[in-house]
């Protein structure tokens, strides 16, 4: 078994399906020659050509849209948007045709595509590279939204988008294309798509998030083990759909929760999963469900560390849900 | 479609130069003042003393002949990322360019006197705007024009057909400038389009296009000035291509060898922009090596003077990140704010 990064994750995932079908084409500024900004798709030209890697002119509108229509047309295009910030020429392609040509269609057509991004902060990258705008797609009907976390998550989740018989958002927070490495199995493997995984057991809280704050909820949940406090923690994986079951579970036998996302908080994932909670777990609940989550402020370049959920927020309000 | 010229690739005047001497004096100036702040700003960005930079080495002529036929408290320039030297010549103080690239939010917005916007990272937003600024000048009767600048690149983005087209049926008086420098981040412009002079696009909006040799400063400010003139009589948008080669990787994170190999950025460094229009100068007996030192020296302390400036800026302090999201700060934001003022979450 290959030790990975979350980026040479994608490279393989990306690797191993476009050798397995040959219906799947990459796309997108700079992924051919160069390999991609991040080098998500570094070799795949020299190794498939440049009809099935393809460097396109810059217009995110037209690489979202020619995507639909060569799904539409019988192909499994991967698209790659350069930044999640740059998704928005493109969005009306994503939100108004990819997530509807089915229903607009009477079924007729479909779009089986996969709309890479590299998304989140932590990169000193400012307003206009560190955006994460998971909440716009996770509003959509019809579109599923991964937002992935480890290596070996990346790989089968990766797979499994590319194989999807709807399109698929496919967040990849960028801070964590080399901060980690786990083990990744050379065997062809799918993680199905709306299924969370839980990271670590506990009984007293429970953690909730997804994406890069997954760092920073792991290691909150560390030291609140040494403290004597058991978190249970949550990666969602996805966040449309989300898995309620795994969720509902977990917070029904803990009866306490805090949701952490780097994201804005209004009108969030964070926002929905702890209404839902509230919803359907009302009287089973020890204290009120908590976000931890960005501010609803563009996303500040200097104030980098302060703007997404550092160790000490989640402590700070994970102490709030125990001692409520 | 000819290529619009004054220089040739050593400097020497192919034609009648309609510039004054000081006219050239001046350009020549803001050309070395442009080059000096572009290899200093890449020496602080290796010390750390910069955030990512994108170096505009070998486009200054592209940038500084549009900006010296502006007036910079009448007429707006809108810039993306690459046009530094444009927003120099405009009269931004270079202090704030330090603090700009530095992402300091110290160095956002420009003095009262200088109209130009914060330099724009989307790609192609700005040309939208460009053509809402120029008509809106229009509207308010003002005898004053906007510039755009644009890379090759952006012209594939809708926002670039779609700002045109707006600009042109309301004969708005905006200049839109693209910087054809042969590249895309790693995606030649032949790649990117099939047309072969960007210049050709005017002629879907009805308007003029202009290809000029965009390492000829004479050259540059002819066209632009004309162009502006042109806009100011009411006769609306020019399209200008100006032909140049960006010799520098992308931005300072940027491996150009990834990509593509030296030769051609070998073959346009004898085309810099500087050294032509030294040639220039020489030819015509306007310069020598006294002034040029004296330039030099005068460019560095300059520099040296703007960092210390920059330098003075205080740390950002956290709740500056809820400040300027509304006039009126908002609930969601009151809630941030009082949280990094010591509140809870
Ligand atoms: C909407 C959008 N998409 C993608 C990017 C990422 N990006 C930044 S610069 C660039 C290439 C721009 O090339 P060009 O327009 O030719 O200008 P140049 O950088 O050469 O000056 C790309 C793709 C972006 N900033 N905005």
């Amino acid at each position: 078994m290959a030790t990975m990064t979350l980026i040479q994750a994608i490279n393989k995932a990306l690797d191993e399906e476009m050798a397995r079908d040959d219906r799947v084409v990459v796309f997108g500024e700079d992924v051919g020659k160069r390999g991609g900004v991040f080098l998500a798709t570094e070799g795949l030209q020299q190794k498939y050509g440049p009809e099935r890697v393809i460097d396109t002119p810059l217009s995110e509108a037209a690489i979202i849209g020619a995507a639909v229509g060569m799904a539409a047309h019988g192909m499994r295009p991967v698209a790659e948007i350069q930044f999640a910030d740059y998704v928005f020429p493109g969005f009306d392609q994503l939100v108004s045709q990819a997530a509807k040509l089915r229903y607009r269609s009477g079924g007729q057509f479909t779009a089986p595509m996969v709309v890479r991004m590299p998304t989140g902060g932590g990169v000193k990258g400012g307003h206009h590279h560190s955006q994460s705008p998971e909440a716009h797609f996770a509003h959509t009907g019809g579109l599923k939204v991964v937002v992935v976390s480890t290596p070996y998550d990346t790989k089968g989740l990766l797979k499994s988008a590319v194989r999807d018989d709807d399109p698929v958002v496919f967040m990849e927070p960028k801070r964590l294309y080399r901060a980690i490495k786990e083990e990744v199995p050379e065997d062809d493997y799918l993680i199905p798509i709306g299924k969370a995984a839980i990271r670590r057991e506990g009984r007293d809280i429970t953690l909730i998030s997804y994406g890069g704050s997954m760092v920073e909820t792991l290691k909150a949940a560390e030291e609140m083990a040494t403290a004597g406090i058991q978190a249970e923690v949550i990666d969602l994986r996805s966040v449309l759909p989300w898995d309620k079951d795994t969720v509902l579970n977990s917070v029904a036998r803990t009866g306490r929760v805090l949701m952490i996302s780097e994201a804005p908080r209004m009108a969030s994932v964070a926002s929905e999963v702890t209404a839902t909670i509230s919803e359907e777990l009302f009287d089973q609940l020890l204290a009120p469900p908590v976000r931890v989550s960005g501010f609803d402020t563009p996303y500040p370049y200097a104030q980098d560390k302060l703007y997404m959920p550092t160790v000490t927020r989640i402590l700070n309000a994970a102490k709030r849900v125990l001692d409520y | 479609m000819d290529t619009v010229r004054y220089l040739d690739d050593d400097g020497k005047p192919l034609r009648d130069i309609p510039l004054s001497e000081e006219e050239l004096l001046a350009g020549y100036r803001a050309l070395r003042r442009a080059r000096h702040f572009d290899e200093r700003a890449l020496v602080l960005q290796r010390q750390g003393r910069l955030g990512v930079y994108p170096p505009f080495r070998g486009q200054e002529a592209a940038q500084v002949g549009v900006a010296l036929c502006l007036e910079p408290s009448r007429d707006w320039l809108l810039p993306s990322y690459r046009e530094t030297a444009a927003a120099i010549t405009f009269g931004m103080p270079l202090s704030k360019l330090i603090l700009s690239w530095r992402a300091d939010p110290a160095g956002w917005g420009a003095p009262p006197e200088v109209n130009m916007v914060q330099f724009y990272i989307p790609i192609a937003t700005q040309v939208p705007q460009a053509a809402g600024v120029a008509h809106a000048l229009r509207l308010q009767g003002k005898d004053a024009v906007a510039a755009v600048f644009i890379g090759d690149g952006g012209t594939s983005e809708g926002d670039f057909h779609e700002g045109l087209n707006f600009a042109s049926v309301f004969d708005a008086p905006l200049l839109v400038v693209v910087q054809n420098n042969g590249w895309a981040i790693s995606v030649p412009t032949q790649k990117q389009m099939k047309v072969q002079r960007i210049a050709l696009k005017a002629q879907g909006y009805g308007i003029p296009g202009v290809t000029v040799d965009g390492n000829d400063l004479v050259a540059v400010w002819t066209v632009a000035r004309k162009a502006a003139a042109r806009a100011r009589a009411g006769e609306g948008p020019t399209l200008i291509e100006a032909l140049t080669y960006r010799v520098a990787p992308h931005t300072s994170s940027d491996d150009p060898g990834r990509y593509r190999t030296e030769d051609e950025a070998e073959a346009w460094k004898k085309r810099d922009p500087i050294d032509r229009m030294r040639g220039c100068l020489l030819h015509l007996g306007l310069w020598d090596e006294e002034k040029e030192r004296a330039l030099s020296e005068e460019l560095e302390a300059e520099f040296v003077a703007a960092v210390e400036e920059a330098d003075k800026a205080s740390e950002p302090r956290p709740w500056e990140i809820v400040e300027q999201v509304y006039a009126e700060m908002q609930p969601d934001q009151q809630a941030a704010w009082n949280y990094l003022h010591g509140g809870e979450a």
